[in-house]
């Protein structure tokens, strides 16, 4: 397909990446690609020991080699150099955050020296000069036992693990579990991940000349807040920090924070006067960048005999780490808010415990809270049925918020915009032929074979965090430049922006160009997460676009000499209505606006939106997956998976897939075989690609996608995001399965990954329980 | 991932890569693929301080035809093994190993004389090797001499290469007519690694008893380990399904695997005889 179709129609089009055939052919500019005269490279000294006293560092063999231009502790630092964290809950417990560690170090990887040298190989041999002396403390890793009576501290200056404990809510839960026929009580941990984006993180800073400036490129998701984050944690002015995102190799919410190294590498640069490159290894991204998940929940729902859900407890122990990145405390606070999912249970009760342990950080990562909350309604959902002797589907259907109730505040004050749940599900069951599959499901079982089917119905809450950018400028010669907060870091921004300004201005693709990455160039503006694209940078592009058109056709009016009214848009430029023949192009609009314009106009045709809808989208779906267990090894099969989303109205299908394809791909990695593991002690365990399993493209199953539209009614395009949605629905769907395998074992809960040897031993367990 | 300083020889014989190495001694080692070697040196586990390079040494790859024995160069690349047409017509089970490790980068450049000299006790080639009774050609600065595998494979990552040894050649039997190989393999779902696998060779006479039987089993040990109960209890026995399993169930009998991260123990134990099994059928099944 090409960018020059006809504009009409370019909105619900599946048009191929426009970005693509740059980075397919390796021509992408990663940070690591710029290089620049003079520049010094930077290694770091971790801490080896999860908690430790530092009793003394020296740096004088490796300030005495070759090659070697600085080398720094934190004691040399001042004490302001220090990575800004937002008390984003009231009385949170914030730990000192010195960019190299002072005094003590409170996980492995900690940064406690840094070297900047003539090349990174001269500064990881210098690293390895430097002698440090530590005092090994104890340490605690598990949040459910940091917050166990006389457990090591974390922290030695706080008397507790705890950072916070917040609460939500609503109606009465005490009168619902006591007025309850039925109460399912569950405990489900979610394994802790790594976000594994292809590129690690890095940072180029380089001074301007005289200190007068500082310019920085850096593998972020949102340029212009790690601009003011470097600006505060390095006292240096925001505004002659100019932050350039290049091409970024995925980040998946990890690439959000403005972590220490970048705070270092700045400090450096401006401190010696030439530029300073930090690219991390892959062993240092394993211990260094936030990770996600690891929330330990325990949970009761209260439901009438009948499968009515009345009542709703959860208790979270959320694992933060160490350190506090600026959000870390987020994905608690968002498993939180939808912990009733799709589901009208009016009482609830949801605390929070966020946890200080001797591990990596955490913090969002694709789903941020969203799959933990689903994973973990989703379970109790079933198991209900399983224990009311009712079947699932009819237990959803029945508890299911009902599309004639939306806008509908849940059990936990927030307000979901619209949906259609039970259609979803519909559709999920038809496109997977349900009944079929469970007849063959019974039909294995009866053979003895472990065979099961299960379904997730999930919400998908996109957008929130604050406002997004847009503007939007009609250049002289009449191509359009569209500049947007919302920096793509692979999401496909150039293309589906490019649909959506293209078909508004009624001109093709081509004369439109997205750029976005540079905060020289682009207004303030956030950034990429949280599923907030389309919904946040898509709804500024497209009210600056309604603003252009307006004042255009202003202009056009005066050109044409009409009066605005009859003015309508036309392909490329504008007409007189009913005479189309009178007509203006965008260049000649474009002319006028820069050339002679009536007394009252002012010149100049762009537009900047600063949009805040003051409310998230919440898209939902319906997942269906069949699991076949091998009884003898234990191994398990994913044999099909269907996917139904519901993401609005639709810009371009195929980044649609493939957003879903890529969270589903990671939702199945978390379901199937990866988990960050820690000793007791805090020693990371999967500290690297050859322990920690990441899925690969060849161990994908075949995808049945799926969708329902239910425009956003509360959004100028109608749309509602989707980039979480696959690992939000596709693990809670695959432990349903897996559990609806195991159930003829009398088996009712097994903590994600599914790994064949854990099944394995499960189903011995189980058979030996059996024959006893 | 950035390797310690090092310095860098193309040797250009396997005479003169000996004489090298006696002149730096332990300090140098020896580079063939670098898919052991280097990813060890980025993580700083080795700091050689040369590099020897074999990879230009002419005439150390290739597979052929040696009167009973196929031979094989140390320098031929795992994708060589995989699809020889020597090596999956008359030795399927290795061809088989060769084709499961790692990915195609791995097995465009890893060799088969790196693997066995690297020893690691996760490694596929060791296993089949073993049970395919093959042997090594050592060559030193003072002479050659050839090592059957039971006295190759030592320990964790120990062979019986002396220092200033060169493993030039494997060589592998031919197996008679009737008989069949196999090699079955659970891999680490990080690494790809054997956390078990299993290697066969079965010679049948033409009424289809089982003649003789090698079984070798990987990830067990330091080193791969035969199945002797196993082997035993199919000698002389027709090769049914009920015999096959029978004789598997042996597989890991004097064995004492460690648990890990992925797998315990037990699971080993149990699942060292479910892919002997499968091995052992395969290569039953194979004329
Ligand atoms: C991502 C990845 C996945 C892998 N997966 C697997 C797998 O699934 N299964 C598996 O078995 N292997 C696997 N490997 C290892 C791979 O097979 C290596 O290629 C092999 O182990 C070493 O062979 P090499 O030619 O690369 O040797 P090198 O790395 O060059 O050398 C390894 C060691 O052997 C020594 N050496 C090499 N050649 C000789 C020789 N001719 N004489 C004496 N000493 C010699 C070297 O000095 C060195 O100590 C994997 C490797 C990688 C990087």
């Amino acid at each position: 397909m090409t960018t020059q179709r006809a504009p009409s129609g370019l909105i619900g089009a599946s048009i191929r990446r426009v970005e693509d055939p740059l980075l397919v052919t390796g021509k992408g500019c990663y940070v690591d690609d710029i290089q620049l005269p003079g520049m010094l490279h930077i290694a770091f000294l971790r801490s080896p020991y999860p908690h430790a006293k530092i009793i003394s560092i020296d740096t004088a063999a490796a300030k005495a080699m070759p090659g070697v231009v600085a080398v720094l502790t934190g004691d040399d630092l001042s004490e302001h150099l220090k990575v800004p964290v937002p008390s984003i809950v009231r009385g949170m417990k914030i730990p000192p955050q010195p960019v190299l560690a002072r005094g003590a170090v409170h996980a492995a990887g900690a940064p406690v020296a840094v070297v900047a040298a003539e090349s990174r190989a001269l500064a990881e041999d210098a690293t390895s000069a430097i002698e440090v002396e530590y005092e090994s403390l104890p340490a605690v890793a598990d949040a459910e036992k940091a917050l166990e009576p006389g457990a090591p501290l974390a922290h030695e200056e706080f008397d507790s693990n705890v950072c916070y404990t917040v609460t939500k809510k609503g109606g009465d839960v005490d009168q619902a579990f006591a007025a309850a026929e039925h109460v399912v009580r569950m405990h489900i941990a979610s394994p802790r991940l790594v976000a594994m984006a292809l590129e690690p993180r890095g940072v180029l800073a380089s001074p301007e000349p005289m200190g007068q400036g500082l310019t920085v490129w850096l593998s972020t998701q949102g340029p212009h807040r790690a601009r003011a984050d470097l600006a505060t944690g390095l006292g240096f002015p925001e505004h002659k920090i100019r932050v350039i995102a290049p091409d970024i190799g995925g980040a998946f919410g990890s690439k959000g924070p403005l972590y220490r190294e970048y705070i270092v590498a700045a400090h450096l640069a401006l401190k010696l006067g030439r530029p300073v490159k930090w690219i991390s290894t892959r062993s240092e991204d394993f211990l260094t960048t936030n990770q996600g998940r690891d929330q330990a929940m325990t949970s009761e729902l209260a439901l009438k005999r009948d499968g009515t859900m009345i009542g709703l407890k959860v208790r979270v122990a959320a694992n933060l780490g160490a350190y506090l990145q600026s959000n870390t405390a987020g994905p608690p606070q968002r498993m939180m808010a939808m912990a009733p999912g799709c589901y009208q249970i009016r009482n609830c009760h949801v605390e929070v415990v966020a946890v200080f342990t001797n591990t990596v950080s955490t913090g969002p990562y694709r789903g941020a809270g969203r799959p933990e909350s689903v994973l973990n309604i989703e379970r109790l959902v079933d198991k209900a049925a399983a224990d009311l002797g009712i079947d699932r589907l009819e237990i959803r259907r029945k508890n299911f918020i009902r599309p004639e109730q939306f806008p509908y505040k849940t059990g936990v004050g927030v307000e979901y915009d619209s949906g259609d749940y039970g259609r979803s599900l519909d559709e999920a069951l038809r496109l997977s032929n349900y009944d079929e599959l469970i007849r063959q499901r019974d039909q294995a079982r009866k053979r003895g074979e472990l065979v099961g089917v299960g379904i997730s119905t999930f919400v998908e809450p996109s957008g929130g965090a604050g406002f997004e950018s847009g503007a939007v400028r009609v250049e002289r010669t009449g191509v359009i430049t569209v500049l947007t907060g919302s920096s793509s870091h692979g999401q496909g921004h150039e293309t589906a922006f490019a649909q959506v300004a293209a078909e508004k201005l009624r001109v093709s693709m081509d004369q439109v160009a997205i750029r976005h990455g540079d905060t020289l160039a682009v207004q303030q503006g956030v950034g990429t997460f949280g599923s907030r694209s389309a919904v946040m940078g898509g709804g500024a592009l497209a009210v600056a676009v309604d603003r252009i058109v307006e004042k255009a056709r202003r202009i056009a009016a005066h050109l044409l000499e009409a009066a605005p009214e009859d003015i309508v848009q036309a392909d490329g430029g504008f007409a007189v209505t009913g005479v189309p023949e009178k007509k203006v192009t965008w260049r000649q609009v474009a002319g006028a606006a820069y050339g002679r314009l009536p007394k009252g106009m002012e010149p100049g045709l762009q537009e900047t939106v600063f949009f805040d809808p003051k409310r998230e989208a919440w898209g939902f779906g319906a997942h269906v997956a069949l699991v076949r267990i091998d009884r003898e090894t234990g191994s398990p099969t994913l044999e099909k998976l269907v996917l139904v989303d519901d993401c609005g109205v639709i810009i371009n299908p195929m980044l649609v897939e493939g957003q879903v394809h890529g969270g589903v791909a990671q939702g199945l990695g978390e379901a199937f075989r990866e988990q960050m593991l820690y000793g007791d002690d805090g020693e990371a365990l999967t500290g690297s690609l050859m322990n920690y399993a990441v899925p690969r493209a060849s161990d994908m199953p075949p995808l049945v996608l799926g969708e329902t539209v239910t425009p956003n009614p509360f959004h100028p395009l109608g749309v509602k995001g989707v980039g979480e949605a696959g690992c939000n629905g596709a693990p809670p769907a695959v432990a349903n399965a897996v559990m609806d395998a195991l159930a003829p074992l009398g088996i009712d809960h097994i903590d994600m990954p599914y790994t064949a040897p854990k099944l394995w031993e499960a189903i011995r367990q189980a058979e030996s329980k059996k024959r006893s | 991932m950035f390797p310690a300083n090092f310095g860098y020889v193309a040797a250009r014989s396997v005479e003169e890569a000996t004489e090298l190495l006696a002149k730096y001694g332990e300090e140098a080692k020896l580079l063939a693929g670098g898919h052991s070697l280097i990813p060890a040196m980025k993580l700083r586990l080795a700091s050689p301080r040369h590099l020897i390079d074999l990879g230009r040494v002419p005439g150390l790859s290739g597979i052929k035809v040696d009167g009973e024995t196929l031979s094989i160069g140390a320098l031929t690349v795992h994708a060589d093994v995989a699809s020889s047409d020597l090596a999956r017509h008359r030795l399927p089970g290795l061809a088989e190993a060769a084709s499961v490790i790692g990915d195609v980068q791995v097995r465009n450049r890893g060799t088969i004389g790196g693997s066995v000299a690297h020893a690691d006790p996760a490694a596929d080639f060791p296993v089949i090797l073993t049970a395919l009774d093959a042997s090594f050609v050592l060559q030193g600065r003072f002479g050659r001499r050839t090592v059957a595998a039971p006295d190759f494979f030592l320990d964790f990552y120990t062979t019986a290469l002396a220092p200033d040894e060169v493993l030039t050649e494997i060589r592998v039997p031919l197996p008679s007519s009737g008989s069949g190989t196999a090699y079955a393999k659970l891999p680490h779902p990080a690494s790809g690694y054997v956390v078990v696998s299993a290697a066969a060779l079965v010679v049948r006479d033409p009424s289809g008893r089982c003649v003789s039987a090698a079984v070798a089993i990987g990830g067990m040990g330091s080193r791969p380990q035969r199945a002797a109960a196993t082997e035993a209890s199919l000698h002389g026995q027709p090769l049914t399904p009920e015999v096959i399993a029978a004789a598997a169930a042996k597989a890991s009998e004097g064995t004492d695997p460690e648990s890990d991260l992925y797998a315990s123990a037990d699971y080993k134990r149990h699942i060292a005889t479910v892919y002997a099994r499968q091995a052992i059928e395969t290569a039953a099944s194979r004329k």
